[in-house]
Parts: structure tokens; C-alpha cells; sequence
């Protein structure tokens, strides 16, 4: 994988942690909280580890802790994908 | 002060929701059939009770779905309905002032059983985080709170058939303290191979090759009982707050209960069923005479039929009280078959019928039972249910009809009362 994108982002939350149908994934959601889309810590545990198998790239936990929206989570997993080539 | 029952809900093998369950159980129309869930051509119990049509995405929020084994997710569908059947909102109650009582009996096992296959054959970071509560025993009591916002107490036994009567049992005791409303009842499901295999070397499932007649509760050519999913979660309430509030049905009183242990095997001393189901009717204040009907508990294995029946007749006398078990119909849901009896016993109640123990032509003659094989309407005031937890658990609740509100105080009388202060 070249580029970790806001939609392989939206497929994996969905797929692990399910999508708040009062928030919806649908629109534009890079600069929204976690929080605010219903997700919580352990969601973020769970989204890290399948982000791991599917990318290569490891998120530790007390990073994925920090993160707080999806454009952070996006550009922390870029930056070490960039590294790796 | 008096625990009332003023919420159902309901998902059973032959019915999701209490009233599709409710008629299916009086025409006997049986739950149980091949095993689906998994491929159990290979293993020697191939019928089972399963919830079928049940669709967790269909009644539960999407975030809650991927970090729920089945079981919950059926629980949880019930805890809403036996809500919204009791009217009961949360926002209307004080922040402590609802409470969760459940029983289990194995926890989310085809979760655990998912990733436990994923740590051993691809490592531990493909286990999910939400393992380490999915499959916990504890975890029905923990959602309902958290999806309902019941912040008072919590409890959660674990005594296999028997806990669903205890965690009534819990729910009243708290009633009758400062929680004013509680969640109880129970729902299990492990149909998966490690849940099946986890039951197979108790010896007590039947291997029958006939779902007709595989489980055949006190019938002479009993063989076992089948293992179901499913149960039923019951709103109790403080019984003057349930009329203050306007609360739309009063099913009945949870109005009796006992619970005692066998002794050891081969010990020599006597079973200590019987002592339970005396020690229910005395905590109700009635007497065997005063019970309408019996849910036994139905093992479906002859010794344990017999020690059953010999209890019944001990406190009842032979054919001395109607007694039915309609699990037949469902197989045995662990802790979630006693919930979904005591539900049952509350329908009876309702409408004066006692359901079939359908399946059943006829009890072996030796026990002495008046078992109801076709719906048979008669007027229920009080009814007694029976569960027997593997390992020795016994339990035994009387619930009743509900009496008439209580007149408002004399006028006359509050002013005595004025005048002496």
C-alpha cells in the first residue's frame, strides 16, 4: 500500500467497530473528533490493530491514545508508510 | 413492600417477542431442529433450539454490533422490549435508581471461540480488543446498564439453570432495598462447537437422531435434553411505585423463593430439591394447595426426571398438582430456560392457560406427575417454577397474581394520627 486513505480508514472502522448511524462515516470527516463519531478508546485499540495487519505499519498504543481525529491517525500512518520506502 | 414483574421480554427457538413465543408455546409448536449455526454433522448432538430470524443489525445501534457475542445482542434486544413493555423510562427514574440482575452460564463463547482461533493460529495481535469483555459470563448485566443507563446496582449469578430464578431472586432483594426498579432475568446462547463441546461430557445431551423425539422431558423413553439459545429479561419493580408511575401491566408478584445445594454424589444423603421448593412456598406464605401449576425443570434424563418428579410428589402429592415443561419446545437455555419459564408462569397467569409440555404424549407412569401434554385452561393464581443448575444448584420461585391496589389510608385514621403528634 502506497497511501493509507480516508476511505481505507472509514472501510476499517467499519468493519471493527461498527459506524454510529446518528453520525454517519458518509460525509467529510477528517477534521472530526473520534469522539464526536462515536468511537471510543478500545474502537481506537481495535482500528490500530487492523491498520497493523493490512498496512504494515504499527500505531503503539499510547500513540493511538493521543490521536483525536481521523486526518492525525491518517498522516501519523502516511509519515511511517513514507519511512518504510 | 412487594416485587412486582411489570416488563417482558422474550426470544425463545419458537418465538421472538412475548406474544409471537406466548402462542406458538400454547399450539405446541416446537423451536428445535437441525443445527445450523455450525456444520455439527461430525458431532454426536446434531438438534438444537436456535432463535431463528434473529438479525442483531436490525434492532441494535451499528457501533454496539461488532463487540457483542450473540448472546448479548439477544439480550439486549430483550431488555428493550421488556422496557418499552413495561413503559418504563429511564429519564423518569433517579440517576441510581434502576438496577441489572442477570444470570449466566458460559458468557459470548462463539466470540471467545473466534478469537481465542485467532490468538492460536495467527498471535495476539489479531485478537480483538473487545475480547476482553465479549465473552465474559458478566458481560448481558454490563450492556443492558450501559445501553439503558442503569446506574444502580448490578449483580450477575452464575448457576447454570438455576441462576435465571436467583438473579430474580437478587432483583427482588434489591426492590425491596432502594432500587426501585430492576433489569433481570437471563438469556445464554453457545451454539458454536465450543460451546457444545464444552456440555457433551456431562453425558446429559441427547444423541437422538429425531428432533421429534430427542428431547422428551418424563416420557419413558427419555434419552437427554437438547441445548437452545435465547431466555427472557423481565422489568421487576417496587409494587407501589409500579402503580404511582401508571405502569401498564402487573404480570404478578415474584412472591416466593429458596434456593438450597445437593450434597455431594455418593454421599448417600438425600437430594435437597424438595427443601427448596417447601422453602418457596413458606417464603410466599402459601400453601402446595394454593399453586395452580408447575414448571419443572425437565432434565430429560431419567434419574434426574425421577428425582424431580419424586420432589414434586413429596410436596404435592402424586398427580396432585398440574405440571408442565414446555422447554420441550425449546431445549434447555441454561440460565435463560428458567428466566423464560418464569415468564411463561406470568402468561399463565394472565390469561389461564398452562401450556404443553408438547413432544410428550404421556410421563413414564412411575412418577406419579399430571403432566399437561395439551394446552389446558384453568385459572392460574399462583404458579411454582422449578430450575436445577448442573453441579448441584437447585432453585425454585412462586409467583402470583397481583392483589388489587391497597385502599388509600381512612381519612378517619389520618387524623387520629394528626391528633396524637
Amino acid at each position: 500500500m502506497s497511501e493509507f486513505t480516508i476511505d481505507d480508514l472509514k472501510r476499517i472502522l467499519r468493519a471493527c467497530a461498527g459506524e454510529d448511524e446518528a453520525v454517519g462515516l458518509d460525509g467529510d470527516i477528517l477534521d472530526s473528533g473520534f469522539e464526536e463519531l462515536g468511537y471510543d478508546s478500545l474502537a481506537l485499540l481495535e482500528t490500530a490493530s487492523r491498520i497493523e495487519h493490512e498496512v504494515g505499519v504499527a500505531v503503539l498504543d499510547e500513540e493511538i491514545g493521543e490521536v483525536t481525529t481521523p486526518r492525525q491517525l491518517l498522516d501519523l500512518v502516511n509519515g511511517r508508510l513514507v519511512q518504510k520506502v | 413492600m412487594s416485587a412486582v414483574v411489570t416488563g417482558i421480554g422474550v426470544l425463545a427457538p419458537n418465538g421472538l417477542g412475548t406474544e409471537e413465543f406466548w402462542s406458538r408455546t400454547l399450539d405446541g409448536v416446537s423451536g428445535i431442529g437441525p443445527i445450523t449455526r455450525f456444520d455439527a454433522s461430525r458431532y454426536p448432538v446434531r438438534f438444537a433450539g436456535e432463535v431463528p430470524g434473529f438479525t442483531a443489525r436490525d434492532h441494535l445501534p451499528g457501533r454496539l454490533v461488532p463487540q457483542t457475542d450473540r448472546m448479548t445482542q439477544l439480550a439486549l434486544t430483550a431488555a428493550d422490549w421488556a422496557l418499552l413493555d413495561a413503559a418504563a423510562d429511564p429519564g423518569d427514574f433517579g440517576e441510581y435508581d434502576m438496577g441489572v440482575a442477570t444470570a449466566a452460564s458460559a458468557g459470548g463463547f462463539e466470540f471467545g471461540q473466534k478469537e481465542l482461533q485467532n490468538l492460536w493460529r495467527l498471535g495476539p495481535r489479531h485478537v480483538s480488543a473487545y475480547q476482553s469483555f465479549a465473552w465474559f459470563y458478566a458481560v448481558n448485566a454490563g450492556q443492558i446498564s450501559i445501553r439503558n443507563g442503569l446506574r444502580g446496582p448490578m449483580n450477575i449469578n452464575v448457576a447454570e439453570q438455576a441462576g435465571g430464578l436467583d438473579a430474580v431472586a437478587q432483583a427482588r432483594r434489591m426492590v425491596r432495598g432502594d432500587t426501585p426498579l430492576v433489569v433481570t432475568g437471563a438469556v445464554d446462547a453457545s451454539l458454536c462447537p465450543w460451546g457444545l463441546v464444552a456440555q457433551l461430557p456431562n453425558g446429559r445431551l441427547s444423541t437422538g437422531d429425531d428432533p421429534r423425539t430427542a428431547y422428551q422431558p418424563f416420557a419413558a423413553g427419555a434419552r437427554g435434553h437438547l441445548p437452545g439459545e435465547g431466555g427472557a429479561i423481565l422489568v421487576v419493580e417496587d409494587a407501589e411505585s409500579a402503580r404511582r408511575r401508571g405502569a401498564p401491566h402487573l404480570y404478578g408478584e415474584v412472591a416466593g423463593y429458596c434456593s438450597t445445594f445437593d450434597p455431594a454424589p455418593r454421599t448417600g444423603r438425600p437430594p435437597r430439591l424438595a427443601a427448596a421448593l417447601r422453602g418457596a412456598l413458606a417464603d410466599a406464605g402459601i400453601d402446595a394447595v394454593d399453586v395452580d401449576v408447575v414448571y419443572a425443570d425437565g432434565a430429560g434424563v431419567p434419574e434426574l426426571d425421577l428425582a424431580e418428579a419424586e420432589a414434586i410428589a413429596e410436596v404435592f402429592g402424586r398427580n396432585g398438582v398440574p405440571v408442565t415443561a414446555p422447554k420441550s419446545m425449546t431445549g434447555r437455555l441454561n440460565a435463560g430456560g428458567a428466566a423464560l419459564d418464569l415468564a411463561a408462569a406470568l402468561l399463565s397467569i394472565r390469561d389461564g392457560v398452562i401450556p404443553p409440555t408438547a413432544g410428550v404424549t404421556g410421563p413414564d407412569e412411575r412418577y406419579g406427575l399430571d403432566l399437561v401434554t395439551g394446552a389446558r385452561h384453568v385459572r392460574v393464581g399462583a404458579a411454582l417454577i422449578i430450575a436445577r443448575g448442573y453441579g448441584g444448584f437447585n432453585a425454585a420461585m412462586v409467583v402470583r397474581r397481583c392483589p388489587p391496589a391497597a385502599p388509600r389510608p381512612a381519612r378517619a385514621a389520618a387524623v387520629i394520627q394528626g391528633e396524637g403528634t
